[in-house]
């Protein structure tokens, strides 16, 4: 199973440093990480450094990887007017670094990428005629059919509805699970991580606060100290965790 | 999802995607098709007419027809004729990989001032007889053209490497290296004879009429060259056109691959603009309307663009013996004059954005 854990981590742009030792405990796959923390906290920028786009100091130890390229990355812009079908752009992203040729397996895997995000339907339609929502799906699938390990998403749910809010995170929990993949999600919406995540992690300024069980880590302390708001956390007639926000603190 | 309906929905998909490459595979044919017959068209048209039957035999079995078609057919109009083919093949692939590399649909050869910079090369040998590098007499415009071609590609590499310079920096730069070279062009012609004045605009016109057959092999090279190192990234050029974030996500060096395809192209574009002067309309519409008919799969698009693009000077090669009998209009005009209203209709008449 794969593991993955940060050591004091580091990232710059330029001589600016974004990024302050971040380490975490050891992440596994099959887990969902949430990654939380308000605007230019330094969430966008530890994918980026965690997937290699940027450098710095500190390691990200890898293990039990059984591909060379574990880690698939969706960022968060996904303003796109190529002139190719959902199908083609989904396609795209798994022939990265292979030869021409596309196998029945390669259009198997968009098939099957395609179908357990809900969107085959998207197929045919032009990647530049969908919705923001749409999509965002589309970036997800890109991500998906390249059949990662460890998978970092740059808030893929900013631009769905309540609908495709949860039905991608409950997909998300349940890929995870079935194939053991270690998911790292950067979300803003608390209440979704409180449900549909395992772990946590919350930035601020480029540093770490807190990092550890999302029902433990995302408390009212938290949200008055990072988000500057004022919120209760009670139990709903299911017994789940419920964030109430009553004002900005 | 059941099964069985999961199954049916994944058929679907599949046979899609096979139908569109199948479409694709058709489009790719016909273009091959139809740049046979103009180019047929082509070899028959001049002051000596032949009939399609004459030249079709001239080309299949040269030994049975009589020596003076052998010879106006193999040896003054096919390096014409081929070199239309291939300066449009490479001008519509230069234009259709600045357009993918710089995220613009207006990108073409002229964008970076390459044309620019070839006209005002040749205008230096046409005026002043300034030689770059001494050779035989039919190379020295086209040495002349193709260095300062490359020259001002080299000048904006060099300044796009530099840190922060974004690829609309590059595209500014190109405009404004457009300007320099059309106000030296100006200033060529205000100092220079009324003769080399009117040969230097007679060159920026472009014309066909000067292709021979070591200049057809020259210009074929480069292109046989260029296209396999440019379909080695059709996966990466096709995912450059999703934006660099998105590229880069997919694990394509933006950066590094523009460079690449950067000096490719310009290659291309100097070699094919230093033989035959300026013909601009193919390198922007070229591209466009391979982009319409084939998609963005640079698996289609590489290969469509150059069809394209080698059919439509072909057919400009046709018009310009046509248009006024008698008379050879040079290729930039007729392709200007008859394709951009052609192409207008085009995309006027399609209902969704090209870009």
């Amino acid at each position: 199973m794969v593991t993955l854990q940060l050591d004091r981590l580091t990232a710059y742009y330029g001589r600016r440093q974004i990024l302050s030792e971040i380490s975490t405990p050891l992440f596994h796959g099959g887990q969902v990480v949430a990654l939380l923390g308000p605007n230019a906290a330094g969430k966008s920028t530890l994918f980026r450094r965690i997937f290699g786009l940027l450098q710095g100091g500190g390691d990200i130890r890898i293990e039990g990887a059984k591909a060379s390229r574990p880690i698939c990355y969706m960022p968060q812009e996904n303003a796109v007017n190529a002139v190719l079908s959902v199908y083609e752009t989904v396609l795209l992203a798994r022939m990265q670094g292979r030869r021409l040729k596309v196998t029945p397996e390669d259009l198997a895997q968009v098939d099957q990428t395609l179908d357990e995000l809900g969107i085959t339907a998207l197929g045919k339609r032009n990647i530049g005629d969908l919705s923001g929502g749409q999509r965002q799906l589309v970036s997800a699938a890109q991500a998906l059919v390249q059949a990662p390990e460890i998978l970092l998403l740059d808030e893929p749910t900013s631009a769905l509805d309540l609908n495709r809010q949860i039905g991608f995170l409950s997909v998300l929990r349940r890929l995870a699970a079935e194939r053991r993949l270690l998911v790292m999600v950067a979300l803003h919406d608390l209440g979704h991580a409180l449900r549909y995540t395992d772990q946590a992690m919350v930035l601020q300024d480029g540093r770490l606060t807190a990092c550890g069980q999302s029902n433990e880590v995302i408390t009212p302390e938290l949200l008055r100290q990072v988000y500057g708001v004022a919120a209760r956390i009670e139990s709903c007639s299911k017994g789940r965790p419920l964030l109430i926000l009553d004002d900005v603190a | 999802m059941s099964e069985a309906r999961l199954g049916d929905d994944q058929a679907m998909g599949r046979e899609f995607y096979r139908a569109l490459v199948l479409k694709r595979q058709f489009i790719v044919v016909g273009l091959v098709l139809a740049i046979s017959v103009t180019l047929c068209i082509d070899l028959a048209l001049g002051p000596a007419q032949y009939s399609l039957i004459e030249v079709v035999s001239a080309l299949l079995a040269p030994s049975q027809v009589s020596d003076q078609v052998r010879v106006v057919l193999w040896e003054i109009r096919m390096p014409v004729a081929l070199m239309a083919l291939v300066v449009g093949a490479s001008l519509s692939v230069a234009g259709a990989q600045m357009q993918t590399i710089l995220s613009n649909p207006l990108a073409s050869p002229f964008t970076l001032g390459i044309s620019a910079g070839a006209g005002f090369g040749a205008a230096l040998a046409l005026a002043f007889g300034v030689v770059f590098i001494p050779a035989a007499v039919n190379y020295v415009i086209p040495i002349n053209a193709f260095l300062m071609a490359m020259l001002t590609s080299f000048f904006i590499y060099s300044l796009s490497l530099r840190r922060g310079v974004t690829i609309e920096t590059i595209v500014l730069l190109g405009i404004a290296m457009v300007f320099v070279f059309n106000a030296l062009m100006a200033l060529i012609q205000f100092f220079a004879s009324q003769q080399a004045v009117a040969a230097v605009v007679f060159w920026t016109m472009g014309s066909l009429t000067k292709a021979t057959w070591p200049k057809f092999w020259i210009a074929l090279a480069v292109l046989a060259a260029v296209i396999p190192l440019l379909a080695r990234h059709g996966w990466a050029l096709t995912a450059m056109r999703l934006g660099d974030a998105k590229a880069e996500s997919l694990g394509v060096n933006p950066r590094r691959l523009r460079l690449e395809v950067l000096v490719l192209v310009s290659l291309l574009a100097a070699v094919a603009v230093s033989f035959v002067g300026t013909i601009g309309f193919i390198g922007l519409v070229g591209p466009h309307i391979a982009r319409l008919i084939l998609g963005e799969d640079q698996r289609f698009f590489l290969p469509g663009a150059a069809l394209c693009g080698a059919l439509i000077l072909s057919i400009g090669s046709i018009l310009s013996k046509t248009v006024m009998p008698g008379t050879i209009i040079p290729i930039g005009i007729v392709t200007s004059l008859v394709g951009i209203p052609f192409f207008l209709c085009l995309i006027l008449s399609h209902k969704r954005a090209l870009w």
